[in-house]
């Protein structure tokens, strides 16, 4: 055993000379030590070749030259209505908009004026980028529900609501390429280097650079606090002689809340399971482009949803329902659990003429989850 | 005078014990630091889901941002990817489309970097004169962390480059797992140069809000093209003129032409101290004006500082040696002498470039360009140590 030991202490020590040899050589080459990670190129044998309908499923991008584009076709009336269903809750029934929601129609040589007005008709270079989006994107918070043909039709009716195409227009994979956007010359190569990299590359003036300074504007938006107020903890100055902008902070500033982002829940009934509630509060993500709950929750496109279940439907002040609700409210109709599930499974259907632009919740468990969330927010 | 009780008296947390070890796994600041969050300004934009909010940097130091408080910007929410459910997907122009899984990316050399990431739109507000009042707000679509990550170039070189031919006209089209996709165009010769396939920041996992388990880390370039939750990497030979590279992070000039792929963040800089949310509170004497510098274009080697609104410019040091597009930290210890002053700061880059004034901007751009708004900052600071953001002649 000795003789062993001896042998791997001397393996041990040659190791140890051979290792320091190949630092010494190292430190005497001069490197700094920290390397790129250079590449063997692509002789690590990582990651698995991608199926071809992997790609398919993932690789929907659409080149300007209409490269990507599936076959398909859409019209301009089919289009009307398809975005009515889909788009024009945020959009506007004309695409001019609703509330802060993007205008997609109009603003046609406006872009030189001094509140440009960008759309999808005024701005847009690509048609190409128009029809990625909406099938990849949109509708907001329901992306990649809208089949080829869907997408075609609202395309056609974007244009048409831009002037740019007749009412009898269709669009489709075959005539896609010959269209041209208004404002498909308008854009330049960033020219930086050359309008202002030259002349900004110079050494700056030190001393009386300039005769004199006045102030020439003071800050718009000087003092504005939140509902409720916002403390911000400003080495004990005043507000009086503080000029601050202090936005909505979250409800709760200390560090150890765990709210995950949306109001935090109180939970009203002891007996609904709080895995559901939690379950649920995911559901409402599907919701929330539209609609607040919880405390100081405002109507949005939607009216917000505060003690909904037992609420008399159509019934939030200085909301502007739609026809059918507004029936709904005179005939002294209830939100109950079953009016409710049977409405978000399929909107359209329950209360025909409703703006909400959702398709429906499909999944049973989906439903119970939803409905355990809005009892818990109540007011 | 009186003896200080604080001193003389024995206070509660000098005789009772605290906190143990085993109070909080994953530790959050102290409660008296609760100004140091995130803000948002809520008329932006129309929702919060696809929206910003605001890094404090009036309250930090140094230059590394704590992910907790680096802002957030995103197009539909930020959305949990598990590491277990994360694919991501190499195809075009490659001589084998890729998928990789999580574990896949960890066996890969990876690098670690520090790099700032400004979204094109930070400053943007201001275009049109001096609107919020507060560095949060007016420079605050802004972080710098280090990251952790794969070379893009080595998992492009891993699916194999020879069947995109001349790689000079070639493109990288990159895009999310999330509603939005954010989809954006990387010219080949940037792909293939510091762009980073990032997994960590600042030595832990991505957060959520910043593109957990993955994204993509564009160094120098704006913010929009750092992919959060990267999902595909596409070969093309053209651009693909996304909606983000075309409707938007596009800047309109006065004639009504606009600007597309302009993609490089130009040298910046803004006082954080003194500033309308940091006031000066201990009177006139010594005083230190504390700051960011930042460029794109590489380092930052020096920032001079003004208080008499750039008739007379000092220079400040530097915190330590300027990295390559990442902040920096500059200090100008001075004195104060109760007098109100106009404070600027005017960066300098490894180019020779010099951090422009808001009227040199305008001058070329306009009004209307939203985005890339680089310009000198001032505050106004009264007797009294109270900051205000102000423009001047």
């Amino acid at each position: 055993r000795a003789s062993q030991e001896a042998q791997t202490v001397s393996e041990l020590r040659q190791k140890v000379a051979e290792i320091q040899v190949l630092s010494e050589q190292r430190a005497a080459a001069g490197s700094d030590m920290t390397e790129p990670a250079l590449p063997k190129e692509g002789a690590f044998g990582l990651g698995r070749e991608a199926m071809p309908e992997e790609v398919a499923a993932w690789d929907v991008d659409v080149l300007p030259d209409g490269r990507g584009l599936p076959e398909g076709r859409g019209d301009v009336f089919t289009g009307d209505e398809v975005f009515a269903e889909k788009c024009a809750s945020c959009h506007g029934d004309f695409a001019e908009g609703v509330d802060n929601w993007p205008v997609l129609a109009g603003g046609f040589d406006t872009l030189g004026d001094k509140d440009p007005v960008k759309t999808v008709g005024s701005y847009w270079p690509y048609l190409s980028t128009v029809w990625d989006y909406v099938h990849r994107s949109m509708p907001f918070g329901e992306a990649q529900t809208l089949t080829a043909d869907e997408t075609y039709a609202i395309v056609a009716y974007i244009l048409y609501s831009n002037d740019l195409v007749d009412d009898d227009f269709e669009l489709s994979h075959e005539n896609f390429a010959e269209f041209e956007m208004y404002n498909t010359d308008g854009f330049v190569i960033d020219d930086r280097p050359e309008l202002e990299y030259s002349k900004w590359r110079t050494e700056p003036c030190m001393e009386n650079c300039k005769p004199s300074v006045e102030i020439t504007m003071r800050a718009t938006f000087l003092d504005v606090t939140p509902e409720g107020g916002g403390e911000s903890v400003m080495n004990d100055a005043s507000a009086e002689d503080t000029p601050t902008f202090v936005a909505n902070a979250p409800a709760s500033n200390t560090p150890s809340d765990t709210a995950s982002g949306t109001e935090s829940v109180a939970v009203l009934s002891a007996d609904i399971d709080p895995k559901l509630i939690a379950s649920g509060q995911k559901v409402f993500r599907k919701c929330q482009a539209c609609h607040d709950v919880g405390a100081g929750a405002k109507n949005k496109s939607g009216p917000q949803l505060n003690g909904l279940i037992g609420r008399p439907m159509g019934s939030v002040e200085s909301f502007n329902y739609s026809k059918v609700f507004k029936t709904a409210h005179e005939e002294g109709r209830v939100w109950d659990e079953a009016a409710l599930a049977e409405f978000l499974a399929k909107p359209k259907s329950f209360m025909k003429g409703t703006k909400m632009a959702f398709s429906g919740l499909r999944k049973e468990q989906d439903l119970d989850a939803i409905t355990a969330y809005l009892k818990s927010v109540g007011d | 005078k009186e003896a200080d009780p604080l001193i003389t008296e024995v206070q509660e947390w000098a005789s009772l014990t605290g906190a143990g070890v085993d109070e909080t796994p994953y530790g959050l600041p102290i409660s008296f630091e609760k100004d140091v969050v995130r803000r948002n300004v809520e008329w932006l934009t129309a929702s919060p889901i696809s929206s910003i909010n605001f890094t404090p940097i009036h309250a930090l130091d140094g230059t590394i941002t704590p992910q907790g408080c680096a802002f957030e910007r995103h197009h539909s929410g930020a959305i949990e990817l598990r590491k277990e459910d994360y694919r991501l997907m190499i195809n075009g122009l490659v001589d084998r489309p890729l998928v990789f899984n999580y574990p896949d990316l960890e066996r890969f050399p990876r690098e670690n970097h520090v790099y700032f990431c400004e979204c094109a739109a930070n400053t943007g507000m201001e275009w049109a004169g001096a609107q919020l009042n507060g560095a949060q707000f007016t420079h605050g679509m802004i972080h710098n962390m280090e990251y952790t990550g794969v070379p893009l170039r080595t998992l492009l070189k891993e699916a194999g480059l020879d069947a995109a031919g001349d790689l000079k006209n070639k493109w990288v089209y990159v895009e999310g797992a999330d509603a939005s996709s954010n989809g954006r165009s990387i010219p080949m010769e940037k792909a293939l140069d510091d762009v980073l396939v990032a997994f960590k920041a600042n030595g832990e996992a991505l957060r959520m809000e910043h593109g957990y388990p993955v994204r993509l880390v564009v160094p120098g370039w704006e913010g929009n093209m750092w992919v959060k939750w990267l999902r595909r990497i596409e070969v093309t030979d053209m651009a693909v003129e996304s909606r983000e590279e075309t409707s938007k992070y596009t800047d309109v000039y006065e004639d009504g032409t606009a600007r597309k792929w302009t993609w490089v963040m130009d040298a910046k800089s803004v006082i954080t101290s003194p500033s309308p949310q940091m006031p000066i509170t201990h009177g006139q004497g010594p005083l230190v004006i504390s700051g960011l510098a930042w460029s794109g274009h590489g380092k930052i080697t020096r920032v001079d500082v003004s208080k008499d609104g750039g008739i007379t410019w000092e220079t400040a040091r530097l915190g330590k040696q300027g990295d390559s597009k990442a902040l920096t930290r500059f200090y100008l210890d001075t004195d104060w002498d109760g007098n109100p002053m106009l404070l600027q700061s005017r960066a300098m880059d490894e180019t020779g470039y010099v951090q422009p004034t808001k009227n040199q901007l305008r001058e070329v751009r306009g009004e209307n360009a939203v985005y890339h708004n680089n310009c000198i900052q001032t505050w106004f600071v009264n007797e009294n140590g109270v900051a205000e953001n102000v423009e001047v002649s």
